[in-house]
């Protein structure tokens, strides 16, 4: 191993310097203000996790784990995700009347990875889960939440897109089966290989009307019309299910008011294997990776509890690079005093700091430069030698 | 510049192909399209902008989102196996990928070394087999290997099998057949997706089903 320079960081690892950190906390605030207004309350959970336990109900890939091991030799992780710190303390203490919950959390998360650099290893996820209550008006406040967020935050243009797990999953059954066949499709959808999906479908002893179908799932994104596009397509009673209840959530959406945010999309398949439902991801425009996704979920059984939850996760780094980088103009007050008005000075600074005003109390020996200094604020006062200047 | 589709080009052979099949789809390419140095072409009368990459980074670009959608081999799809959608086969740039060697030799038993441009294809691809191999990455001539030693087997691209022929190397397997693709980033395919439905039509009428 090369000895490392005293500047380097672990591979993904990200300082938030002041500017940075100002910002995130303008947009955090602003979030986190909606999802208290909505009624969600937060919560904190330990960054470290049993990897038993959370590490594998958890969806993330077990090579994108940061293991390390505690005293008595058990493996530990930090965690890579919220949802399922959440449902384990949820299924273990919250969920015990029996009522639906609402729970928000900030909190960084940890992927170690393996590739070159341009994705964090930590980053920061804003979000919510509403747990026990199965209702399409469940998932259709998260989304509503989310969109409302998004706005609150300061970001305009944006977009949802909506799938359902069980339309694909149904739509394989029906033409299928239960066979290697579906498995192999449904691996295509997952990597994004749909040349692969195609030549799967051809090569397949089916009718062509079957395969028109299997092919047509491709196709189906788009506005309000995708529903009855997909309804033309699955034949199934538990896929026309699915299709039902994103009809009723687009008429939940529209009563919110915010369907111009939202679209349809039946190709979305998630690496969160625990997803039972809809599912969705946020686009912005000028971000090559989505910055938010979420769905309805069933994790709460891996901690014994039988109920299903919907819950969402933005992420800030991805959100703030979509917001771009507006200027961060130059605030506050200094106050440069010398040691015979020091009195003074602190008799100001908490008037000025009572009145709200960020003001800097400097010692005027501790500046060598002191126009490089006083540029950083607004105004300077200055308490020096014979008086105010 | 909202609208603007950003594609991303692979440089070199793949091009000239790739630029024939955007125009028989109808796009109006400049004549100076093809010979141009310049690493961004901006087609202000398509709403298309063009960035040229290194074949092996095309799927790099569109993957980071800094180009909507890009032209690249299967090939490179494989070995960086980036998050990206494999729209369409665009049936250009056929070759496969393939094992090749000195003709009647057999891979050292204690560590059989395999040279390649693709060690991630090459070492899935023998780990398939219930073979461990050492991987040498190397960045191109890979034919010379064996030639001197370096290695038992190479894993590299063959179109025609001259170069192979030349260098006297025979071909033992074939791995994948390969051709080019149209892959799309993510994010592209949902927010464009009126001008990507449209591109992945018009090049689909010109490649066929």
């Amino acid at each position: 191993m090369s000895r490392l320079f005293m500047f380097e960081k672990p591979l993904g690892m990200r300082d938030t310097l002041p500017e940075l950190y100002e910002k995130k906390h303008q947009v955090r605030s602003a979030i986190a203000e909606t999802m208290k207004l909505w009624g969600y309350q937060f919560i904190e959970t330990p960054t470290l996790e049993y990897y038993e336990t959370v590490g594998a109900a958890s969806a993330i890939l077990d090579a994108q784990l940061f293991k390390l091991l505690d005293k008595e030799g058990h493996t530990l992780v930090l965690r890579p995700e919220m949802t399922t710190p959440i449902a384990r303390v949820a299924a273990s203490k919250l969920l015990n009347e029996d009522l639906p919950v609402r729970l928000a959390y900030s909190a960084n998360v940890y992927r170690a990875q393996q590739r070159e650099g341009g994705r964090p290893a930590e980053f920061e996820q804003i979000g919510v889960e509403y747990l026990n209550d199965n209702t399409v008006s469940c998932d259709g406040e998260t989304i509503a939440l989310l969109i409302s967020s998004l706005k609150k935050a300061g970001l305009s243009e944006f977009q949802v897109s909506i799938g359902h797990v069980g339309f694909s999953q149904e739509l394989f059954m029906q033409i299928l089966g239960t066979n290697g066949r579906a498995t192999a499709l449904r691996k295509f959808l997952y990597e994004k290989n749909y040349v692969g999906y195609r030549e799967s479908v051809q090569s397949f002893n089916l009718s062509s009307i079957d395969k028109q179908r299997l092919l047509k799932l491709l196709q189906l994104r788009g506005g309000e019309e995708v529903i009855e596009y997909a309804l033309d397509v699955i034949e199934n009673d538990k896929g026309k299910q699915a299709i039902t209840e994103l009809q009723e959530l687009w008429d939940v959406i529209k009563d919110y008011g915010v369907e111009e945010h939202v679209k349809f999309d039946f190709s979305i398949v998630s690496h969160m294997s625990y997803y039972s439902g809809i599912l969705f991801e946020v686009y912005a425009g000028n971000v090559g990776f989505p910055i938010g996704n979420g769905g309805r979920y069933s994790l709460l059984d891996k901690f014994g509890k039988n109920a299903t939850a919907t819950g969402f996760a933005v992420r800030l780094d991805m959100l703030l690079e979509a917001m771009g980088g507006g200027q961060t103009e130059t605030t506050g007050h200094c106050i440069l005093f010398s040691q015979e008005h020091r009195k003074e000075a602190f008799d100001l600074a908490r008037k000025m700091h009572e009145e709200g005003t960020r003001t800097v109390l400097q010692d005027i020996t501790g500046v060598k430069d002191l126009d490089a200094f006083t540029k950083k604020f607004a105004g300077t006062t200055f308490l020096i030698g014979g008086g105010q200047r | 510049m909202k609208d603007v589709l950003t594609i991303a080009m692979p440089k070199g052979r793949i091009f000239e192909e790739a630029a024939e099949l955007l125009r028989k789809a109808g796009y109006k390419l400049p004549p100076e399209f093809d010979d141009s140095r310049k690493l961004i072409i901006d087609v202000a009368e398509e709403n298309l902008r063009f960035i040229l990459a290194k074949p092996m980074d095309v799927a790099t670009y569109v993957e980071h989102g800094v180009a909507d959608v890009g032209i690249a081999g299967k090939d490179v799809l494989l070995e960086e196996e980036r998050d990206v959608y494999e729209l369409l086969d665009l049936k250009i740039s056929y070759c496969y990928l393939a094992v090749a060697g000195l003709p009647d030799t057999k891979m050292n038993e204690v560590a059989p070394r395999v040279a390649t441009k693709y060690p991630n294809v090459a070492e899935a691809y023998f780990r398939e087999q219930g073979e461990q191999v050492e991987i040498i990455k190397l960045n191109g001539s890979i034919e010379l290997a064996p030639l001197i030693g370096l290695s038992d087997r190479i894993v590299d691209i063959v179109s025609t099998g001259r170069t192979l022929k030349e260098n006297g190397l025979v071909e033992y397997e074939r791995i994948v057949d390969v051709t080019s693709r149209l892959v799309v980033n993510p994010v592209s395919y949902r927010i464009k997706d009126a001008q990507i439905d449209d591109l992945v039509a018009r090049l689909h009428e010109v490649v066929g089903v």
